[in-house]
């Protein structure tokens, strides 16, 4: 084990190549260049033993990582926003094929207005797209899901691509400590990929084919159940990673004082630290307040999420996308999870962050006070609510 | 926590500086963390650019750009105005390479020290100075962080560059 002081890309790229995959393709794109350049440099110096392909496009990025998986290799890709948005076709390819790829996004904003700055509505906006979602917050988490995502995507009940988000430049260009661990560690941890899910000409078969509407919902109802069956995965994978490299992970959500709380914030990504310095603060003047960090969006912590919320006076939602004529999707997935537990409380949306602006901690606090004291269902951080409160 | 800023122009490498302050504080010191990050976006050669380094003695949490800092570093005195003093906490300084001295300021002739080791930017003589003045990190932490984390072949010349700032700043 060695510590350096890396970015959020840097560490992905040291996990990266713990993990060793066979196949890299992939298309820089700002803030994720860095992961990219990284890893095409390690591949240079020998110092990790895979094919890169530079590729032309996201779409072929993505493409190719298909293709690597299905002859049964371990792939990876990397990208960010609109190449997100330009891969959207072959999201559904890969985890309708059941590839078990794995993908860092740089969250960043969506076009227009132009703006390559961070947030969240360009993963958020493909939920739906059939692979597994997960935020770090730091860049000491980001280097442990680059390996961790591979044991639940490669995990048989599972068998589903995983993209693994990273706050763009907040966490993307932000410099920290990180252990990173060494090569014996990271082999024990995960083994080499082996599936019967390829293409194989001792044992021929046919994969990515069609199916008529009397079998399609059979394979859309096993991607559910492959999904779901990734919450044990995920556990499983905690568990075995906290008994070789010493750091334990939270699962689906991280809590911070809510077991008492009156108040609870819910956030995901590397925002969740500072909301949580707020919560401290707050604690101090007798108010209380406590957050929870969604991390894995897919599959969705329902259950955990109302067990947290059901005992609090009122909730609120920041996150870093819209959905326009709505609320936050964040916030639609909160609301269906308490809905589902009967859970009534009061619950309210902010809306910050958008095409990369800085959230205070001046800003947090006036989140808490909002949540405290009610508001519109959504809020413009630094704008005020939408007019639309009930 | 402590707080940073570094103010210089792209290219003067005061991203580098926040950068090496944040590993030297981190350096073989398992109860001290860093961040350290560049105000974001493209890079745009002589446009004026910042930098931030927070300090603390437990995981640095809160990773929005900061307000109020310990320490303003301005590598260039074309970008010093009065208005950074509304940016220092309440004992905080700013320092700046300057050859004329500037009123509320610690005034520093960087690019005198840079010449003697044939550096083309100020930006670790400067990170020498806020060492000496700050006492956050020692030379030594200082000098492995520039082992770590710059080009062996202009590590000797940075080093020296930092061990010369210091020595006349505490003089």
């Amino acid at each position: 084990m060695s510590k350096k002081f890396l970015s959020g890309n840097e560490a992905f790229a040291e996990g990266i190549r713990l993990a060793k995959p066979d196949v890299i393709s992939a298309y820089p794109i700002t803030p994720q260049t860095i992961v990219v350049e990284r890893l095409s440099e390690m591949v240079e110096d020998g110092s990790l033993k895979s094919e890169f392909i530079h590729v032309e496009s996201e779409h072929s990025a993505l493409s190719c990582a298909i293709g690597a998986s299905a002859a049964g290799a371990r792939a990876f890709t990397a990208t960010s926003s609109q190449g997100l948005l330009y891969m959207a076709e072959c999201l559904y390819y890969a985890s309708g094929g059941r590839f078990p790829i794995v993908m860092m996004n740089a969250d960043r904003s969506t076009a227009l207005p132009w703006n390559i700055y961070g947030d969240q509505r360009d993963s958020l906006s493909q939920l739906d797209s059939g692979w597994i979602q997960v935020y770090a917050e730091n860049a000491q988490e980001a280097l442990d899901l680059a390996l961790m995502s591979w044991r639940i995507a490669e995990d048989s009940r599972v068998s589903t691509p995983v993209m693994v988000n990273l706050d763009g430049f907040v966490l993307t260009h932000t410099y920290e400590t990180v252990e990173i661990p060494e090569q014996a560690q990271a082999d024990a941890f995960l083994s080499p990929y082996v599936t019967e899910n390829r293409i194989d000409f001792g044992n021929p078969k046919n994969l990515a084919f069609s199916a008529g509407p009397d079998t399609n919902y059979i394979f859309k109802y096993k991607a559910h159940e492959a999904m779901l069956a990734a919450r044990k995965a995920v556990a499983e994978t905690e568990t075995a990673f906290a008994e070789i490299f010493g750091r334990a992970y939270t699962g689906l959500l991280e809590c911070y004082r809510t077991e008492d709380a009156d108040y609870i914030l819910v956030t995901l990504g590397s925002i969740a630290g500072l909301c949580r310095e707020s919560a401290e603060r707050l604690r101090q003047q007798g108010i209380r307040v406590g957050v929870v960090r969604i991390r894995y969006m897919r599959p969705f912590p329902n259950a955990e999420i109302a067990a947290v919320l059901k005992n609090a006076k009122a909730f609120g939602v920041l996150e870093k996308d819209i959905s326009f004529g709505n609320e936050g999707t964040v916030y639609t997935n909160v609301n269906s999870a308490l809905q589902k537990a009967g859970i009534r409380i009061p619950g309210y949306n902010f809306i910050g962050g958008l095409g990369g602006r800085n959230i205070s901690a001046g800003d947090v606090a006036q989140i808490f006070a909002a949540i405290q004291n009610g508001t519109d269902s959504v809020n413009f951080v630094g704008i005020g609510g939408d007019g639309n409160g009930e | 926590m402590k707080e940073i800023l570094w103010i210089g122009r792209g290219g003067q490498g005061a991203f580098t500086a926040a950068k090496l302050f944040g590993a030297a504080y981190t350096v073989n010191h398992d109860a001290h963390y860093a961040l350290a990050f560049p105000s974001f976006g493209p890079e745009r050669r002589g446009a004026p650019v910042r930098a931030f380094t927070k300090l603390d003695e437990k995981p640095v949490l809160d990773r929005s750009q900061t307000e109020q800092a310990d320490y303003i570093v301005v590598l260039d005195d074309t970008l010093y105005s009065p208005e950074l003093l509304s940016h220092l906490k309440a004992d905080g300084r700013i320092i700046v390479n300057s050859k004329e001295p500037l009123p509320e300021t610690f005034s520093f002739d960087a690019e005198a020290i840079a010449a003697e080791f044939r550096l083309p930017t100020v930006n670790t003589v400067m990170l020498g100075i806020v060492s000496a003045i700050s006492g956050y990190i020692t030379e030594e932490q200082a000098v492995n962080a520039i082992e770590g984390y710059m080009p062996q072949k202009i590590q000797a010349r940075n080093a020296g560059a930092v061990k010369l700032a210091r020595e006349a700043v505490q003089k």
